[in-house]
């Protein structure tokens, strides 16, 4: 549902609401004393650690909401916008700024908001700041290779680290809760006014529990992604539920009548799919269902979406698992790529066979209704002359298809962020 | 140091929900440097236009940012932040034109010192694509390794310097 860029709300309405959070935002920082070089300077010195507090407990705030929110499938987190990872520039820049923070006794957002409230070293610092992006462009040439290299993609700590996010937000919180604790300890023995001592001792203990119980539930809760994948990965999941299915002969039949409610799926891998696949295919693999880029042709409810792959357990398990992410009108092709390859573009199989599916015969057991149980003299001449022409054509819509250049999808366009 | 603050965590759970907030809503975080980056575009696109058509670095950013650099999201946020910290002044009755820094600083010095800290932070908030707001806070709420890392390059590097730099605060 979330987040409502730019699905939902204007390019300019956007904007109006960047004010207004700039201003809940310069608000709050203003409150937490953030307009103060020498409050923010303290935390170098030990005399003062708000910006431990303000920073870390706002850190984990909104991490612990974007987990959560993100486990109940309200925020689709493949959408927001992930800082894309350039290892040497991030560990270069962040030094500089380090020793900017000590040196100018700001960072951007708090010179911003400390100059609004008058002071004059802060107007300052945001001039320095000016001139330090002038600089940088000036320079630019000189280290735009090294500016542009080291990028590993837009990834989360958590993978680097090799852990689950909820283990890592455990340990974040811990982390911060701990540091809360002690530099409070180095705050009092430092600074005999600091305002660690004002603390209601009893309120903050709780809320420190509280958080970091927050932090032992959000270990044992998984992503939406990784939440719908384990449940439709149970043994038994893909055998008691149902999907529709689409016989070769009919998907054929819908191929050739150019049925514009038709879209086929295939899962296999990208060789596969680029060796040979069916006319109109288009390529989908199994994680990539959840891919919010892959929504505006999974999420056309009117068109029947029909799975092909290698076998029929594969093409259940993506209808079922689009099925749980919210998409509707899923079929799967019975028995997969090869008995369409046999039944209709080789003509290897005889029309006499009655066609169940071969996962029903598997699995249903006795409940299977074969959809033809004595196929009778007629149906047989008339499926061997249906297939005799399908296979032709069909051969040919797939070499014509392999001649015209691939179908772009259009990417839905992911949020644009950053500094 | 007595204050009349806002309690730490409680201003800090506050943020947390705005940031939270704006990420629900926009799909992206909170920053600030990357408003002065539009500044600066903008400024050297309309005082020198051939200069900045001939930059790489100007002419890549006038591309992607707009046709109107300032009529960006993050200029507007950080137009948001002005007017919010005026108005937390007027309520708080903080307001008044002064210079602050260490006990021990000329205010001379100070401004000097503050004009070299901000162009460290202008230009390391380049590298870093984004400052403390932008790549540590709203890095970190999306768990991106970018904004672990680079929150731990600027705090490490806070703490390995400051001892060296005592004088301009205690």
């Amino acid at each position: 549902m979330f987040p409502l860029v730019p699905d939902l709300i204007s390019e300019e309405l956007n904007l109006i609401v960047a004010l207004l959070l700039g201003i809940a935002f310069g608000f709050i920082l203003e409150q937490a004393g953030f307009s103060s070089s020498r409050r923010l300077a303290g935390l170098f010195y030990g005399y003062d650690f708000t910006v431990l507090r303000v920073f870390f407990t706002a850190g984990v705030t909104a991490m612990c909401g974007v987990l959560l929110l993100d486990f109940f499938g309200i925020l689709d987190t493949n959408f927001i916008y992930i800082n894309p990872t350039y290892l040497y520039p991030a560990i270069l820049g962040g030094a500089i700024m380090g020793l900017g923070f000590v040196i100018g006794g700001y960072c951007p957002g708090t010179s911003v908001c400390a100059a609004a409230i008058g002071k004059i070293d802060a107007m300052v610092f945001v001039a320095g700041g000016l001139l330090g992006v002038y600089l940088f462009g000036e320079g630019y040439p000189l280290y735009h290779d090294f500016y542009t290299g080291s990028f590993l993609g837009n990834i989360r700590i958590f993978d680097s680290l090799g852990m689950s996010q909820g283990m890592f937000a455990l340990l974040l919180i811990a982390m911060a809760v701990g540091a809360f604790y002690f530099t409070s300890k180095i705050e009092q023995k430092v600074n005999a006014e600091a305002e660690s001592f004002t603390f209601n001792k009893k309120h903050h203990a709780i809320a420190g529990g509280s958080v970091l119980a927050l932090g032992v539930a959000l270990v044992f809760m998984p992503n939406h992604k990784e939440r719908i994948l384990s449940e439709v990965m149970k043994s038994d999941y893909i055998k008691n539920h149902p999907v529709k299915e689409m016989t070769s002969d009919e998907l054929a039949f819908r191929i050739l009548d150019k049925d514009p409610r038709l879209q086929i799926i295939d899962l296999r891998d990208t060789s596969e799919f680029n060796r040979m696949t069916l006319p109109g295919a288009v390529n989908i693999q199994r994680d990539q269902l959840f891919q919010k880029e892959f929504s505006n042709i999974l999420g056309q409810s009117h068109k029947k979406k029909v799975f092909i792959a290698n076998s029929e357990v594969d093409e259940r398990e993506a209808a079922l698992l689009s099925n749980e992410i919210g998409y509707e009108n899923l079929y799967v092709l019975c028995d997969g790529v090869h008995d369409f390859v046999s039944a209709i573009l080789t003509l290897q199989q005889p029309a006499s066979k009655p066609k169940v599916c071969e996962f029903q015969v598997l699995f249903a057991g006795t409940n299977s209704k074969p959809m033809e149980q004595h196929p009778d003299a007629r149906y047989i001449a008339d499926t061997e002359r249906f297939r005799a022409k399908a296979s032709g054509e069909i051969l040919t819509m797939i070499k014509e298809a392999k001649e015209k250049p691939v179908k772009k999808i259009t990417l839905v366009k992911k949020v644009a962020g950053g500094c | 140091m007595k204050t009349n603050y806002m309690n730490p965590y409680l201003a800090g759970f506050f943020l947390g929900l705005v940031l939270l907030a704006t990420i629900v809503i926009t799909g992206r975080g909170l920053g600030a440097s990357g408003a002065l980056k539009s500044t600066v575009v903008a400024a050297v696109t309309s005082v020198a236009p051939h200069h900045a058509e001939s930059s790489s670095f100007f002419s890549e950013n006038l591309k992607s940012l707009h046709e109107n650099p300032l009529k960006t999201w993050l200029v507007f946020e950080v137009i948001g932040v002005i007017i919010g910290g005026f108005l937390s002044g007027v309520v708080s009755d903080r307001l008044s034109l002064k210079i602050e820094g260490g006990p021990k600083v000329k205010n001379s010095f100070r401004l000097l010192f503050a004009l070299i800290g901000g162009a460290l932070f202008g230009i390391g908030a380049q590298f870093g694509r984004g400052c403390t707001s932008g790549a540590a806070l709203s890095g970190m709420a999306v768990l991106s390794t970018d904004g672990i890392i680079t929150m731990m390059a600027i705090f490490g590097m806070g703490y390995a310097v400051a001892y060296f730099l005592r004088k301009l605060w205690i």
